[in-house]
């Protein structure tokens, strides 16, 4: 609540009227003993009441009323799986959520939410007993904005590449038996050699980087320096965004941001300040043109109303700017993957997300990868380890060469989008097509301890 | 109240106990009170309370075991957790690792409770950040801050006769502060369990000095230098090693504890003979529960002694097949030091760079603990014995492992906060040479 033009937030897990009474009391005393520290009073974009509404995740398959046996026989049969084609130690884990979330404000909203997530997942580990070495491989999978269909896969869920792909649908089983295999491939493979190399990057991989370099530093909370004690500011800034010139990245580049999108991680009808939620340009054809925002940010974009983008991960958590689903989007031309390889003469194409990390205003990051493959002369020439790519953000999207088209297009995300403090997690998706970038500055993470 | 004496907290607990029909069943209870306070730009952002307890029921049958969780505390709820509890172990298959819960266990008494922390009200929270805003604002500069205080308390009990209860009070605090122009910034963190240690004053003037003097950064090619690494930076690299020391994960070949053929490095000199590291849960200084979550003793262990591996944390699983003591992870660790303090390291360097805060920590290879990171907020180039000027920001790409064998120096040991775990530690600041830094950074 806002009193004196200041926020306050209580909460309490004791549901009895004196006890919220007191939430609520305990809220205005915070609000009205810190508005001596503000410059200025909070100025809330106005937000019509919706009376009372609802929305529901569009799910086919309530991962709740399947029976736990049919989880865990599932789980078991993945585990069995990766141990049959040479994995020595397997996690596998159902990571399934229904939120139902209440929301009332004095606009007059009395919205009610029924969201629905899921995410399979396993960890992998091969060892070579006799060197000591070991090599890990995680699943493939994507949490998405779903019920239990997800794990329901069709042949035209499945896209055949070097290994196989999944768009929209999941088998775990096939993914921990190629998993297993593939363990005990990178501890053969070749270990890279350091260098300039163009990058070919599958939507596993990419929507991590999407996250980091483009997500992150286009929130306007961090713009304005709200995170800066902790998750940091960002490298676009305001007059960047103000010139309509700023490239952020190459033409082919153009950017997204959807709180409605099917099946993602971020899609709900309202966010967590009662505003009807929709889809908005980041990024256009490669040009900075907009930000995230929240009801007291939208004046200072021009803004009269919010852009829908507040969320707080619980009961307990006070809401705040976070990121909606930033996605890629593909590119307008016939293009395959095939046809992105085709074009590369020395290269590596990367499957998966592995290590990553990136400054506090989103200049420089690394990434690792799962599954790294030598590209020579146009074709796949076996697999790679040791990989790990560094960039400037800037300079990477604008390294951006070819975008498969929609027909590739696919969805990660993360739950554990982490930013505030006390912490709050995100669970958001980022879609994308296959994607080239030239001449980006390879590693190699191999390091003995003696 | 949120939080229970420990006969209210043994009263529920046992009718918890009462409604079971289980062959075993164990009830964790814990409830808190958190406060805090967060500004940027100068100016309050948000602020909030938070009263929430928890209630923790595990059922076996057998070697099949079920665990729900409830926040309501009327006689159905709890007779419900326990049924549902009942009815998710009866639909678990067997588990081979199954170890029978703890009976009763001696604990020391814990250190970990200050009243006046569990005191602390809106106003004190606003009159810290009054005196942290005032030090920004005289030196034109831009503050955002975090203070957050809280108490509260952990039970468990088992049907086979365990009981434990602990208190503690803590206060974490982190200040940021940038020029007005955005070229120069400082960080400082404090985290104490007695809130009257705390001055936020002192912390900002820290940062904003260190704000003050990095702005108009320079840039040096990376590569590898001596590096002087202050406390909050050695936590986000050491605590690597403390998450990595797991006997089971070792003697399975999966960490950097192991070695060829199911060996492991226990016993073996892996870093610098000055290198000590262990956990004291009575320690006066950073005091920790006196028992772990399952039930066991914490008591104070040796970690790494003169560079050696000494101990290896278990599972009760792991120890029993193995035949061994069940050492738990510590909930906090402490590193011996020297004598010298920052400056007394600074004046004794030729040439090295000063590190005042690592940031975005992940694990790159965990064969070999290789972490990769940026430094932040304060990095500067020391010659001869001076602060010469500041330089821009790095990536590193180093192993903690490799780190610790080019051992230089140890200064004073101080309690300090990890950015990425919100985990106390007492930690000296660190001198090393050939710490790895890959590529330069263009944030501030």
């Amino acid at each position: 609540m806002i009193a004196n033009g200041s926020w306050g937030f209580a909460a309490t897990d004791v549901m009895d009227n004196d006890s919220i009474a007191r939430a609520a009391e305990q809220a205005v005393a915070i609000a009205k003993e810190n508005s001596r520290l503000l410059i200025e009073p909070v100025r809330l974009a106005p937000q019509k009441g919706y009376g009372e509404v609802s929305w529901k995740a569009p799910i086919e398959k309530n991962a709740f009323e399947v029976p736990i046996k049919e989880k865990v026989d599932l789980l078991l049969g993945v585990n069995d799986a990766a141990m049959k084609s040479g994995a020595n130690y397997i996690t596998s884990l159902l990571f399934l959520v229904n939120e139902q979330k209440y929301f009332a404000s004095t606009d007059g909203s009395y919205i009610d939410q029924d969201i629905h997530r899921i995410w399979p997942a396993f960890f992998i580990t091969k060892i070579d007993a006799a060197s000591g070495k070991f090599e890990t491989r995680n699943s493939l999978s994507a949490p998405m904005g779903m019920g239990y269909e997800y794990l329901n896969v069709r042949p035209q869920d499945k896209i055949q590449s070097v290994t196989t792909l999944y768009k929209g649908r999941y088998d775990m089983l096939e993914d921990a038996k190629a998993g297993g295999a593939q363990a005990g491939e990178k501890l053969k493979a070749k270990s890279v050699e350091a260098g300039k190399y163009d990058l070919v990057l599958d939507p596993s991989h990419l929507w991590l980087t999407i996250h980091e370099s483009t997500g992150h530093p286009t929130e306007l909370d961090r713009v304005l320096g709200y995170e800066a004690n902790f998750a940091g500011t960002s490298f676009l800034t305001l007059d960047k965004w103000e010139s309509k010139k700023f490239n952020y990245g190459s033409k082919l580049v153009n950017i997204v941001a959807d709180k409605t999108q099917v099946g993602s991680l971020g899609a709900v009808g309202y966010d967590d300040e009662g505003v009807q939620c929709g889809q908005w340009d980041i990024i256009k054809d490669g040009i900075l043109v907009n930000y995230q925002t929240i009801r007291d940010q939208a004046h200072i974009l021009g803004l009269n109303a919010s852009q829908g983008c507040c969320y707080a991960d619980n009961w307990s958590s006070v809401q705040f700017q976070r990121m909606p689903n930033i996605s890629l989007q593909p590119g307008k031309e016939k293009k395959s993957v095939d046809d992105l390889i085709k074009g590369v003469e020395k290269g590596i194409y990367i499957i998966g997300d592995g290590s990553f990390s990136i400054d506090q205003q989103r200049y420089n990051f690394q990434f690792g990868g799962q599954l790294f493959y030598e590209i020579k002369n146009g074709k796949i020439a076996g697999m790679l380890r040791d990989v790990a790519y560094q960039a400037n953000s800037q300079e990477f999207w604008n390294s951006c060469v070819g975008i498969a088209d929609a027909s590739d297009y696919r969805l990660g995300g993360a739950f554990g989008d982490g930013k505030g403090q006390p912490p709050q997690s995100n669970a958001v998706s980022h879609g994308s097509s296959t994607a080239r970038f030239n001449g980006v500055n390879v590693i190699n993470t191999a390091r003995n301890l003696g | 109240m949120v939080i229970l004496t420990k006969d209210e907290a043994q009263a529920l607990m046992k009718k918890v106990l009462s409604y079971s029909k289980a062959d075993e069943c164990e009830v964790n209870l814990n409830g808190n009170d958190r406060g805090n306070i967060r500004y940027a730009r100068n100016s309050v952002s948000t602020s909030g309370k938070v009263s929430q307890r928890q209630l923790v029921v595990a059922s076996a049958f057998g070697k099949k075991l079920g665990i729900a969780t409830i926040n309501e505390f009327d006689d159905a709820s709890l007779e419900k957790v326990v049924r549902r509890s009942e009815e998710l172990a009866q639909l678990a298959p067997e588990n081979p690792e199954y170890v029978p819960f703890l009976g009763p266990q001696t604990y020391a008494e814990p250190i970990t409770f200050v009243k006046a922390t569990a005191d602390v009200s809106p106003k004190l929270r606003s009159d810290f950040v009054a005196q942290s805003l005032q030090v920004a604002k005289d030196a034109k500069a831009v503050a955002a801050g975090f203070l957050e205080d809280g108490s509260g308390f952990a039970a468990m009990m088992n049907s086979k006769g365990l009981f434990a209860y602990n208190t503690s009070a803590n206060v974490n605090f982190s200040i940021t502060v940038r020029t007005e122009d955005g070229k120069g910034s400082g960080y400082a963190t404090r985290g104490y369990n007695d809130v009257t240690k705390l001055d936020t004053k002192k912390a900002t003037q820290i940062a904003t000095e260190k704000a003050v003097k990095s702005a108009t950064a320079k840039a040096i090619e990376p590569g590898k230098y001596t590096v002087i690494l202050e406390p909050a930076a050695v936590a986000v690299l050491l605590e690597n090693i403390f998450f990595d020391m797991d006997a089971r994960q070792a003697e399975e070949g999966r960490s950097s504890m192991s070695l060829p053929n199911g060996k492991t490095r226990m016993g073996e000199k892996m870093v610098d003979e000055r290198v000590n590291i262990y956990s004291d849960p009575l320690n006066p200084e950073l005091p920790t529960s006196t028992w772990s979550g399952d039930g066991r003793p914490q008591e104070k262990v040796s970690w790494i002694e003169k560079g050696v591996i000494k101990n290896l944390s278990y599972s009760r699983y792991w120890a029993q097949k193995k035949g061994v003591k069940a050492v738990p992870g510590p909930d906090g660790a402490i590193m011996e030091g020297g004598t010298k303090s920052l400056e007394e390291l600074i004046k004794g360097t030729k040439k090295g760079v000063l590190v005042t805060r690592l940031w975005y920590i992940r694990t790159v290879d965990p064969q070999t603990l290789l972490l990769t990171g940026l430094t932040r907020d304060g990095t500067f180039f020391i010659e001869n014995g001076e602060i010469k000027y500041p330089i821009k920001n790095f990536r590193f790409n180093e192993s903690p492992l490799i780190m610790l064998n080019n051992l230089e120096e140890l200064g004073k040991v101080e309690r300090t906060v990890s950015v990425e775990s919100n985990t106390n530690y007492l930690l000296p600041p660190l001198k090393i040479r050939d710490f790895t830094f890959s590529s330069l950074s263009d944030a501030v």
